[in-house]
């Protein structure tokens, strides 16, 4: 399995993004620049946080407008993972692959803290090594993470279990439902707020993410034994 | 020329949390009529008379980019000029 690992003008966790799926998962990683217009080689795709293109006009909304971009909307229209992260997330919902948008935090602070969250879905290809319920610690670090969509939105998220990450009871930016993370409803698309791949050794104060990258490989080497 | 004039807002049933921070600074400046303020974008666009659908280029640029249509709504305005 090899993961592209998204850099545009901007990122700065696609460090930490390589680092956990090639160092510490031990798993296949490269980097993919903005202007490269293939995914030929790669089985998932990985999109960092950061401030892509400054965060100019609104966050991800540039983003959506690089070469790769077409590429990514491509892959995962074929069914493949694409996992979103804080930037990340924002830009997914900006290209269309996930729903609704992401709105300043309703305190209109930027947020650094360890976030507690309830795995609320896992059965999800990026969530199967959770247990159902289980509460994790991630850090966030966001300033516009206060997730918003409709309510016939919110109603089709609900009805096809898309809500796969809440924040417990302290909701740290406002969001619809307390939702940190969502997928689309085919099932490849995952975007969220909080960041694994911040969390994925002892070290940096929690292990928690690490699990959803094991779901990530487990699941794409389940798919090829099949 | 064409010189455009394009505003884009949250919707009316978004919060608009920075609207809400300057609502709070006006008020406590003491203007307490001040019922609402909503902050948005402006964009001043200038495009080549050889255009021949104009609204139609706006309207792309407004609904793909400058505005998020999931929270954000847009209005412009477009004013033939000499250049």
């Amino acid at each position: 399995m090899k993961f592209a690992v998204i850099v545009f003008p901007g990122s700065n966790c696609d460090l930490d993004m390589y680092a956990a799926v090639k160092d510490i998962l031990g798993v296949d990683a490269e980097y993919v620049q903005h202007y490269e217009k293939s995914l030929q080689g790669f089985d998932a795709v990985l999109l960092p946080g950061g401030f892509s293109y400054g965060d100019y006009l609104r966050t991800g909304a540039i983003a959506r407008f690089s070469n790769i971009m077409a590429e990514v909307i491509r892959f995962a229209q074929e069914g493949k993972p694409v996992f979103g992260t804080c930037n990340g997330f924002q830009i997914l919902t900006e290209v269309g692959l996930l729903p609704g948008a992401l709105r300043r935090n309703d305190s209109l602070k930027f947020i650094s803290k360890q976030q507690k969250l309830k795995v609320a879905n896992t059965h999800t290809s990026f969530t199967t090594a959770y247990e159902p319920g289980e509460i994790i610690t991630l850090p966030i670090a966001h300033g516009e993470g206060n997730y918003y969509c409709d309510k016939e939105t919110l109603q089709q998220l609900k009805d096809n279990d898309q809500i796969v990450f809440t924040y417990t009871n302290d909701n740290p930016n406002g969001s619809v439902e307390n939702i940190a993370g969502i997928i689309n409803k085919q099932g490849n698309v995952l975007g969220m707020m909080p960041h694994p791949e911040r969390a994925v050794e002892a070290l940096l104060g929690s292990e928690d993410g690490l699990k959803l990258f094991q779901s990530m490989y487990k699941n794409y080497q389940k798919e090829l034994c099949k | 020329m064409y010189k455009v004039t394009v505003y884009v807002t949250y919707k009316d049933s978004v919060l608009d949390p920075q609207g809400e921070a300057v609502k709070g600074a006006v008020h406590r400046m003491g203007y307490d009529s001040v019922e609402n303020i909503r902050i948005g974008k402006y964009f001043e666009i200038q495009v080549s008379k050889d255009e021949d659908d104009i609204e139609q280029v706006i309207e792309e640029i407004c609904d793909k980019l400058l505005a998020n249509v999931v929270m954000e709504t847009y209005r412009y305005d477009i004013q033939e000029v000499e250049i």
